[in-house]
């Protein structure tokens, strides 16, 4: 006869199942976020840097928004179009309030625009989107925004300025750090900020859009990417953000949390020097002499670029975290053109064309780029190092610091030019407009009229040139957009610049947490929802 | 006495106008803090905009002499990054950074200095071998792979201890520290103990050394032959002569305790100093890590005054320089 009693593992079991109970989340309505990095500042219009943007968007509203994949969606505004070549015209949403409720109209707008360009101390300001323009208010509701050319980005620019209620125009940094002005109208009210340490936000009740399902969210900046995946795992936090790749496999196989990934915007390139003024002391034959740069010839790039190895640094390299790039923008993202396949590997192909272009004993090369500042970035750096030297070009790898690095890549040769015959650097679209891209890489050098801050290597192509002036210059939104696609086509077949992929974004959560996610790599916590 | 506190203060601000100039010669060498500030999309003209606000269109001997100055009204600029006073920000961030400092200091000690005695006690006992070797280990372990096996066995996997943050605070005696609410406590653990456990090491070394030293003396021979309790002799005797050295080294280390927890904060996202510098390095805000360096060379400066002036305080037999004359 057997006899029936608890034995200590079904004891076990009653424990540990009565903890899980306990250490269950503590309110279904509050939600812990741990944040890779922390704003510089509460004023949404003190510096113009991805982190302060995206947490700007969850007390503010600007007139426009951008989506996860930065399609222009209805924001302060509710609708807007070109009433002639040089003006806009925005109808503002009716029935908003502020936080504090003062009520928004089209004065608000203009205060903020007075506000936003003229910080006091900001290390990179707003003006940028306001200069040239003109806003004038029509009626409460209606507000017009004129430029001195035909310009169709006024909707993209007015889509990163947060909106503050006038009353504080002259509200400083410090008032809106310590909350005192920090009065938007966006999902979540600001509640407080202790540098370093934490962020917390309430909901919005009077939300003019879906209104969020949290009561109060709490916001850890947790640098180290194994403490916040610890966090997490230890129940801390509810959702990171940038899981560290060496612990992505764990995340993914542990029961009760979800990991969340998409190809972002965010691409890593390398810039090939194409003209031979000057000559730099970073190729030279095989004695050591500087020769004058092979990359001007077009076949010699198109050489760089089938040498490299996309699908192996994304294996290898980046722990599955990167997706082979042709282009600027990965697909499905705006100005993607469908034309571009990232290149394959074809190092028999690549040493011809070297040979072809007259270089089929090789040349020596040094090429550069930031350490730490980039996922894998030295890593990469280095295999691409060893690609290359397989198709006979000897290179050598030197990296350094970021802070380093941008100055003698932008302005370290000679004469302030740009210093490095190749180098790897990243972008991310932060505008949502296609030519954003195309105007700082593409676009020949023309430092006056803004175009070409970017161009480091030479390239120039009138015809480019003209594709991208042209479409920067059409209220026809699409037809603009089809010139856009023919400027990247072309230049990317002229390997303007060489790229080699996107960076795949994570994130975790507990389970029962949702988050819509996109193009974009920064976290946006109203997206974050419990699921039903 | 007073001579000496005198000619030592002289000697420290020569050395910190020393110290300001090689500092902030050496960091202008470093890259340019537009290009680390300014938005890759801005205008052309929010670059030169950027450099004229923060004054780096100037020579970099008309910044030092404005820095001077400021300096010499207690104004160390503004951070670039956070468009704030650098030492209203360095202030507003010290409490973390000490308490952690403090709390490392009380757990080497309480946990230390028994050992080390224990230790010197009992040279061939197992107890001692373990010791000894533990504190091995604790002087070569890296302090950064024993703050993440911390998190993972007492957070993640036992689940005592929260991961990261400083925690509730609460005032008592007009100080703001975790140290007074439990929710504090939880989180100072973690990050004390891993600041503290070089220390424990170094102090278990010292007491040790010092008990081994002292026991062999006359006086405690003395002690024992007429036939005094152990526990008497230990406290009343042999405590205060290995206390002087270290204390004295203890002094020392109390600053780098505060100036170096920056592995410590970095891991357990403790927003103390540690975490301002590395962000003002990386990102080349200049007037912060001048402060900073600057407020840790006057840190070691005062505190080896102060050792210094306890010394003689404490042991007539040293004599202060400052006297002869």
């Amino acid at each position: 006869m057997r006899k029936f009693i608890f034995g200590p593992k079904a004891l076990l079991t009653a424990a540990v199942a009565g903890l899980g109970f306990l250490a269950g989340p503590v309110s279904a309505s509050d939600l812990t976020v741990a944040l890779a990095a922390e704003p510089t500042s509460m004023d949404p219009h003190y510096q113009n840097l991805t982190i302060n943007n995206s947490m700007a968007t969850q007390v503010y509203d600007a007139l426009v928004l951008q989506d996860v994949n930065q399609n222009l969606v209805p924001g302060l505004a509710a609708s807007w179009e070109p009433i002639d070549e040089r003006t806009w015209e925005f109808t503002l949403r009716p029935g908003v309030t502020f936080h504090n409720g003062a009520a928004f109209t089209a004065e608000d707008v203009i205060a903020t625009m007075q506000r936003a360009a003229n910080v006091p101390n900001s290390p990179s300001s707003f003006a940028t989107f306001i200069k040239g323009k003109t806003f004038d208010v029509v009626d409460d509701l209606t507000l017009r925004i004129s430029t001195e050319k035909p310009y169709p980005f006024t909707p993209n620019d007015m889509s990163r300025i947060s909106i503050i209620d006038s009353a504080f125009v002259d509200a400083t940094t410090e008032d809106f750090n310590i909350g005192a002005a920090s009065y938007g109208t966006g999902p979540f009210t600001f509640t407080k900020w202790l540098p370093g340490d934490v962020i917390e936000l309430s909901r919005n009740d009077g939300y003019w859009g879906t209104a969020v399902d949290w009561d109060n969210v709490v916001i850890r900046p947790i640098g180290d990417g194994t403490t916040r995946a610890a966090a997490l795992i230890a129940g801390d936090v509810d959702f990171i953000e940038r899981v560290a790749p060496a612990d992505l496999p764990t995340l993914e196989s542990r029961d009760g949390l979800s990991v969340f990934k998409s190809v972002s915007n965010r691409l890593l390139y390398m810039t090939l020097h194409m003209t031979d003024d000057p000559i730099k002391p970073y190729v030279t034959d095989h004695e050591g002499n500087p020769i004058a740069s092979p990359f001007r010839d077009v076949r010699a790039r198109e050489a760089v670029s089938l040498a490299i190895n996309r699908q192996a640094i994304a294996d290898r390299v980046m722990d599955g975290l990167s997706a082979p790039a042709g282009q600027f923008s990965p697909e499905g993202y705006i100005g993607y053109s469908a034309n571009l396949e990232p290149d394959a590997h074809d190092p028999e192909r690549a040493r011809e064309l070297l040979a072809e272009a007259g270089y089929g004993d090789g040349f020596k090369l040094t090429i550069h780029g930031p350490a730490g500042r980039y996922s894998n970035d030295t890593r990469i750096l280095e295999a691409i190092a060893q690609m290359l030297s397989r198709i006979g070009i000897d290179t050598d790898v030197e990296t350094m610091p970021a802070s380093v690095f941008f100055k003698r890549f932008s302005r370290g040769g000679p004469g302030d030019t740009p210093e490095f015959t190749v180098a790897m650097s990243g972008y991310a679209n932060g505008s949502g407009e296609p030519s954003h891209p195309l105007r700082i890489f593409i676009h020949t050098k023309q430092k006056e009229r803004g175009y070409g801050p970017g161009n480091r290597n030479g390239y120039s192509n009138p015809e480019v040139d003209r594709l991208i002036e042209d479409g920067r210059s059409s209220m026809d939104i699409a037809m603009g957009e089809m010139a856009f696609i023919q400027a990247t086509d072309i230049a990317m077949r002229e390997y303007a610049l060489v790229p080699i992929h996107h960076e795949i974004a994570t994130w975790a959560a507990r389970d029962g947490i949702s988050y819509e996610h996109g193009a974009l790599d920064s976290t946006f916590i109203h997206k974050i929802r419990p699921q039903e | 006495m007073l001579a000496f506190v005198l000619r030592r203060v002289m000697q420290s601000v020569v050395v910190l106008f020393v110290m300001s100039l090689i500092v902030f010669s050496m960091i202008n060498l470093v890259g340019d803090p537009v290009d680390m500030l300014v938005n890759p999309e801005s205008l052309p003209e929010e670059i030169d905009r950027v450099r004229r606000d923060f004054g780096l269109d100037q020579p970099v001997h008309v910044q030092y002499w404005k820095f001077l100055m400021g300096a010499l009204s207690g104004d160390l600029g503004n951070s670039f990054i956070f468009g704030r006073p650098a030492l209203a920000l360095m202030a507003e961030r010290f409490p973390a950074t000490l308490e952690l400092a403090t709390s490392a200091l009380v757990i080497s000690v309480t946990v230390g200095l028994p050992l080390g005695v224990y230790a010197g006690l009992r040279p061939d006992g197992w107890g001692t071998r373990i010791i000894m070797g533990g504190s091995v280990l604790g002087i070569s372990i890296p302090t950064f792979w024993l703050g993440l096996m911390m998190i993972i066995v007492f957070s993640v996997v036992l689940g005592w201890l929260p991961v990261s943050g400083r925690g509730e605070t609460s005032r008592f005696l007009g100080i703001e520290s975790s140290a007074f609410t439990l929710d504090g406590l939880r989180h100072l653990v973690l990050p004390a103990t891993n600041l503290a456990l070089f220390k424990i090491a170094m102090v278990i070394r010292l007491a040790r050394a010092g008990t081994v030293e002292v026991m062999a003396l006359d006086f405690i021979r003395f002690a024992r032959a007429k036939g005094l309790a152990p526990r008497r002799i230990v406290l009343a005797h042999l405590m205060p002569n290995i206390l002087i050295p270290i204390v004295t080294v203890l002094g020392i280390e109390f600053g780098t305790l505060i100036a170096f927890a920056t592995v410590t904060e970095s891991i357990f996202a403790w927003p103390g100093l540690g975490k301002l510098v590395i962000d003002a390095i990386v990102n080349l805000d200049r007037p912060i890590v001048v402060a900073y360096l600057l407020f840790v060379v006057t840190l070691f400066l005062v505190l080896n005054l102060v050792v210094d002036i306890m010394y003689a305080l404490l042991d007539p037999r040293v004599r202060l320089q400052g006297d002869e004359t």
